[in-house]
């Protein structure tokens, strides 16, 4: 009697669906699911689900805390299951951590010294910026997954043929 | 719709006319028939008129018609998206293909059966000239009540002579957000009070905030908002908006219910990242319309459309999908030299 539920996903229930050929190779349609590529991930490795010439999304693993990472343009994430908190930090030289004609998330090796920007927390579905300039850490309490929208980078995995329906 | 201002106006490349059709400049808006109310419209030797049912396309090869709720629903489309990316097939017949500052209108050029017979025609014309021929004539067409952007169980009805209009709804300003929904100056978030309910099969969607504390001086820059919530309460049904923006990467995401009103043949590679729900996806040859594949995309699920076949989705329960869009000015270049892949990815 119009009750409608919608099916979010998450790391620890997801249903795939598939690509059934008619004329066609399935591998062209590089069909994955960002759930289970983060499931199988470690932690916070930041593998491609999606690549489009040089930008990518990436899906990740969220659990404990990241490495301090990095860009030479903005980046963005989305929490697709779960509670994220990302912590800022003003870089006050940027390009002392990443070549500015750069491209993707560089990881830095240790906490940068900077300004702290302060902090979100994200629960499911919602989207923050990882602005150009600073430097950002995820950290979670509980397994859940993360997309970040990016460019093809150091830090980005590829793992078609593990993840991809062939 | 997911493109830039840039990809409508075309680029300082040069336009690709691959079968070096010229410009037809000739363009009639008709008076208002006496018996339906409609007007009719001309774009060089293409002819359209409708009456209570259905929508009539008559070009020197022949007449087709479509269902008028059809018709609508795929010309608010193409209108909506500026010609979109690619080819825009109203059905398996009639469409537009955009080269980005000018546009092929064609009848049964992406179809087989009509290429092979020699029963195809196509005209090329400036895109804005055309665009406005099809303004003029979504707005005439759409009847008061009716809005083409809206899921069926969810509007009026197309039907019956001509009675009032619906341009608020015809007319609405896609929403593309420069860096970020939310972000001070850019793109609003969707709330009751700004005239955006939550559509009812997203009921159970949270609309919590996220947590957003900046230090002093960082409240540009330190920036959340509930995506879900956002796209729960979009009013309109297969209409990417840009809602966040890396250079040329576009996030595109939208709410999707009933069907595609479009065979979409994009020209680029487009990615599909379904965040909830469910959408199966038939998938033809772009170039004849013959079955490719079929694709069922659950939560989660991430797929690349290929750029040489067409597509449709069904979306039976209204669902959250993230259209990623490539909008860089230089792939039409590389289409044009043959350079731009059809496969996002090999593997």
């Amino acid at each position: 009697m119009g009750q409608y539920t919608t099916d979010f996903g998450s790391i620890h229930s997801y249903k795939k669906g598939g690509v059934t050929a008619i004329d066609d190779d399935p591998k062209r349609y590089v069909f994955s699911n960002m759930f289970e590529v983060a499931a199988k991930s470690a932690p916070y490795e930041r593998v491609a689900v999606a690549k489009n010439f040089e930008y990518v999304i990436e899906s990740a693993k969220a659990e404990g805390e990241s490495p301090w990472y990095t860009a030479a343009h903005d980046e963005f994430v989305i929490s697709m299951d779960g509670k994220v908190r990302v912590d800022f930090i003003k870089l006050p030289d940027p390009d002392a951590l990443v070549d500015p004609e750069s491209e993707g998330a560089v990881k830095i090796d240790s906490k940068p010294e900077g300004a702290n920007m302060g902090y979100v927390v994200l629960g499911r579905g919602h989207m923050a910026m990882l602005p150009v300039g600073a430097a950002y850490k995820f950290s979670a309490a509980e397994t859940c997954t993360i997309l970040i929208q990016s460019i093809d980078g150091a830090v980005t995995q590829h793992k078609w043929a593990q993840f991809c329906q062939k | 719709m997911a493109m830039k201002e840039s990809a409508f106006a075309g680029t300082d490349e040069e336009i690709s006319n691959p079968r070096g059709l010229p410009i037809n400049g000739t363009y009639a808006i008709n008076p208002a028939d006496n018996i339906t109310g409609y007007k009719s419209f001309q774009a060089g030797s293409f002819k359209f008129h409708r009456d209570e049912y259905f929508c009539y396309v008559t070009t020197p090869t022949g007449v087709h018609t479509m269902p008028a709720d059809a018709f609508l629903r795929a010309l608010m489309r193409d209108v909506a998206w500026g010609f979109f990316y690619g080819t825009v097939n109203f059905d398996q017949v009639f469409g537009t293909t955009n080269y980005y500052g000018e546009v092929d209108m064609f009848m049964g050029a992406t179809n087989e059966a009509y290429t092979s017979a020699g029963r195809d025609f196509v005209e090329r014309f400036k895109a804005d000239k055309l665009m406005d021929v099809f303004k003029q004539m979504v707005s005439d067409w759409t009847n008061e009540g009716y809005d083409p952007f809206a899921a069926p169980m969810e509007t009026g009805v197309p039907w019956g002579v001509k009675n009032g209009d619906n341009d608020e709804a015809v007319s609405r300003e896609r929403v593309t957000a420069r860096r970020m929904v939310g972000l001070p100056g850019d793109t609003p978030v969707r709330t009751d009070t700004n005239g955006y309910p939550v559509n009812r099969m997203f009921a159970d969607v949270p609309q919590d905030r996220p947590e957003v504390h900046p230090e002093p001086g960082f409240e540009h820059e330190v920036s959340a908002y509930n995506l879900f919530g956002y796209l729960s309460r979009s009013d309109v049904t297969w209409n990417p908006s840009v809602c966040s923006v890396v250079k040329d990467s576009l996030f595109c995401p939208t709410s999707e219910e009933y069907i595609l009103p479009v065979e979409h043949g994009n020209d680029r590679c487009e990615w599909f990242i379904q965040l909830t729900d469910e959408i199966t996806w038939n998938v033809k040859d772009g170039a004849t319309g013959r079955p490719r594949a079929v694709i069922n995309m659950k939560a989660g699920d991430c797929c690349c459309m290929p750029a040489d076949i067409r597509h449709q989705g069904f979306s039976a329960k209204r669902s959250m999908l993230l259209v990623w869009e490539n909008g860089s000015p230089k792939i039409p270049e590389l289409i044009r030299q043959g350079l731009a892949p059809d496969v996002a990815v090999e593997f």
